[in-house]
């Protein structure tokens, strides 16, 4: 994907060659290596059986639970932001990372902007297809600067009243 | 009063900067406006009829006299010289320029103030008892959990884009002054047998073009659990709460879509999974919140202290309002003093000046410990009094026109701006209000009448909590025309209820003749001492109705 911002070793930089493309259209994935790189929406990913190499890209209708039986082995999860101003996204992230332990790629999709980015972060994305007409680079600026918040989040596990360490 | 500490600091400071950047690249376009604005209405900023409003937090309504000294200066510098108090404990300027945002949230900081998630679809200030700490009937002090909450809600990445706003009170006294049932979730703080803290929950209360009352969606809480709870309940929300309509979008709906059992279910079955994860409080961090909550080092008094024995003899006019503008405290000598913003006239319910802010700051470091609380009831309240310095304090507040008597009877009217400001409201409240409080200026007949609330909403948003006012008010448009519908008992507090609708909406100025009517109606037949909304329970709405319909053709009618 283009204009695309990842965590690396948890710092926010640029990725040029990105190989992820998302893929509604369900032709061409007669066998495992074609789905290689392919972001497939939930029905036809488990239409085609579920392939190993494949993404798979959640609508905020969608349910993580959904993708339970391969959380492990999946390689990357899209999390479809239709408007910026829908945050069901954000609880999906929180489930898969935090109740399904979802440790692969977690990636922004959609209405992705600079302003949302931090807390995208915090929910536990770690990758942000920015939106194209958006400047990637200008985006990066969401992702420096104060971003502590007193709640637990998944980039935060223990919310800020358990690491005042008793001296406040 | 909460003093800030470090993190409070730093996050505020750093928001302002934020927010700074994000100012500038809206007036640069770089934002368009579909993009800006959730970013202005999380900081506060609505764009009202004729100007930007900002809407500052005033966390469970609770201040000290150099924040009002704050916010006095806001109304000088900012604004047209005043400020407006809301039913949610904040205050809001209605004529400030969005260029100028940033310096006043910047100002606001330095005062330990702000104005995040003041509006937009995110958890809004927490609100509670305006007594809270003070009221002789508190059964435990609600602010340290309120605090507690408020942290934790503020920017809470997981929640700042939910399907609607959501609003929180918290309250813990015999009688519920935060009108919790209203509320998307309503708490009541109270002791088990054990002596134990436990939390009663109370969900999808909210008023709007669809009224409903909150119901107890669980007893018995630790209050150890409160925020695994509320996280449960707001990811339920988050997830399932309908995005498709914003009408429709509020947790009350989801609630009743599900029906409360189903509802209980799913917020079950998520904080099984979280209550016992790190969200879960721990005393020393309750300590550590109350302890940031100092108290007056109050004096050693006698409970009733003869001066003002004789000043209640001797003066009629300060007796009738120390009846009706006091409350008692729970320290002995004190008491707490409501003021009044009501005057009637020119002024809109909640409106305070600049000068009468920087007057109250005078009275509040003279009289009081330096503390002023904001009422749901859009009032001002000095919390801590000595009994023998309320006449002086009382004379001081006539100078103000802040020593109107008339708390808790029917000129306390509670009203929203309406379209003398608002984009969305459909009528003006305000002249209503106005109408309302210069008719019935005699404070005889307002004692006579007794407690009786009166609320008036500009449009079917209800922000002026028509619903549960004992007569509500709403404006509504037809074919352009301002038209007014009445509804009668409706009630807040322990006896929640939404009101009826007596019959076809009135014309504006018809409605000051309905309100005597119902009056009338009252007085006629009234038991001893019933209140008015006691009457109407008895009675049902068939006599009112008779009485304000019945009578020859006076009243315009419409079509309901």
């Amino acid at each position: 994907m283009k204009n695309l911002i990842g965590l690396v070793n948890g710092e926010s930089t640029l990725i040029d060659n990105d190989p992820w493309e998302i893929a509604g259209d369900p032709g061409g994935f007669e066998n495992a290596e074609s789905t290689r790189y392919r972001i497939l929406p939930l029905k036809v990913w488990l239409e085609h059986g579920k392939p190993e190499q494949a993404g798979v890209l959640l609508d905020p209708e969608d349910d993580p639970t959904t993708l339970a039986d391969s959380i492990t082995s999946v390689p990357l999860i899209a999390l479809q932001f239709h408007s910026f101003r829908d945050g069901r996204a954000y609880s999906q992230a929180f489930l898969l990372r935090e109740r399904m332990g979802f440790a692969g790629e977690l990636r922004a999709a959609g209405e992705v902007l600079r302003d949302q980015l931090a807390h995208m972060r915090h929910c536990g994305f770690t990758s942000f297809a920015v939106r194209e007409d958006k400047s990637a680079e200008d985006a990066l600026k969401g992702l420096t600067g104060f971003d502590m918040i007193y709640a637990r989040s998944v980039a935060t596990p223990e919310p800020l009243f358990r690491r005042r360490g008793g001296n406040s | 009063m909460y003093k800030y500490d470090d993190y409070d600091r730093e996050l505020v400071k750093a928001r302002v900067g934020q927010f700074r950047d994000q100012v500038e690249r809206r007036l640069s376009g770089e934002l368009t406006e579909e993009e800006f604005l959730p970013l202005r209405l999380q900081n506060g900023v609505y764009l009202q009829r004729h100007a930007h409003m900002l809407r500052v937090a005033i966390p469970y309504g609770t201040l000290s006299s150099a924040q009002l000294r704050a916010l006095a200066t806001v109304a000088e510098r900012y604004d047209r010289g005043y400020g407006h108090l809301t039913t949610r404990q904040n205050i809001q300027f209605n004529w400030v320029e969005l260029e100028q945002v940033p310096d006043i949230l910047e100002w606001l900081a330095d005062h330990e103030m702000h104005a995040i998630q003041t509006s937009g679809n995110c958890v809004r200030n927490i609100s509670t008892d305006a007594f809270a700490g003070i009221a002789r009937d508190e059964v435990m002090d609600p602010r340290p959990l309120a605090e507690i909450l408020r942290q934790w809600s503020t920017v809470n990445p997981e929640f700042l884009f939910l399907p609607r706003k959501f609003k929180i009170a918290i309250a813990s006294a015999e009688q519920d002054r935060a009108a919790t049932r209203a509320h998307d979730i309503g708490l009541h703080l109270y002791l088990d047998e054990q002596g134990s803290q436990r939390l009663r929950v109370i969900v999808g209360g909210g008023l709007g073009r669809t009224p409903i009352l909150g119901q107890v969606v669980r007893e018995g809480l630790s209050w150890k659990d409160l925020l695994s709870y509320v996280e449960a309940v707001l990811r339920v929300y988050n997830r399932h709460g309908r995005r498709d309509n914003k009408y429709k979008a509020r947790i009350k709906i989801l609630v009743r879509s599900l029906g409360l059992q189903d509802f209980r279910k799913e917020v079950d079955q998520e904080w099984e999974k979280i209550r016992h994860s790190s969200a879960r409080l721990a005393e020393e961090e309750y300590q550590r919140v109350a302890g940031a909550f100092y108290s007056p080092d109050y004096e050693t008094l006698n409970e009733l202290d003869p001066d003002l024995g004789a000043w209640l003899a001797r003066d009629r006019d300060f007796a009738r309002w120390f009846e009706n503008n006091t409350r008692p405290h729970q320290v002995s000598g004190y008491v707490s003093v409501v003021l009044s913003t009501k005057p009637g006239g020119a002024t809109a319910p909640g409106d305070l000046t600049a000068e009468q802010m920087q007057a109250v700051v005078e009275l509040a470091d003279k009289f009081g410990y330096g503390e002023l609380r904001v009422a749901h009831e859009q009032n001002l309240v000095l919390p801590d009094v000595r009994e023998k310095d309320l006449y002086r304090l009382w004379n001081a507040l006539t100078e103000q026109s802040l020593a109107t008597p008339n708390l808790g009877l029917l000129t306390d009217i509670i009203a929203c701006p309406g379209g003398d400001y608002c984009n969305l409201a459909n009528t003006r409240s305000l002249p209503l209000a106005s109408a309302i409080q210069e008719r019935f200026d005699d404070l005889d007949y307002l004692h006579d009448l007794g407690e009786l609330s009166l609320n008036i909403s500009g449009c079917m948003n209800a922000c002026g909590h028509h619903h549960i006012g004992n007569i509500g008010i709403l404006g509504v448009d037809r074919n352009g025309e301002e038209y007014f519908q009445i509804t009668i008992g409706g009630s807040k507090g322990n006896e929640s209820a939404l009101g009826k609708i007596i019959g076809p909406s009135v014309r504006g100025e018809e409605v000051v003749g309905v309100v005597d009517r119902l009056l009338t109606t009252y007085l006629d037949y009234r038991e001893v001492d019933e209140p008015f909304n006691e009457a109407v329970q008895r009675l049902g709405i068939g006599p009112f109705k008779e009485k304000v319909y019945g009578a020859p053709a006076k009243i315009a009618r419409a079509r309901s």
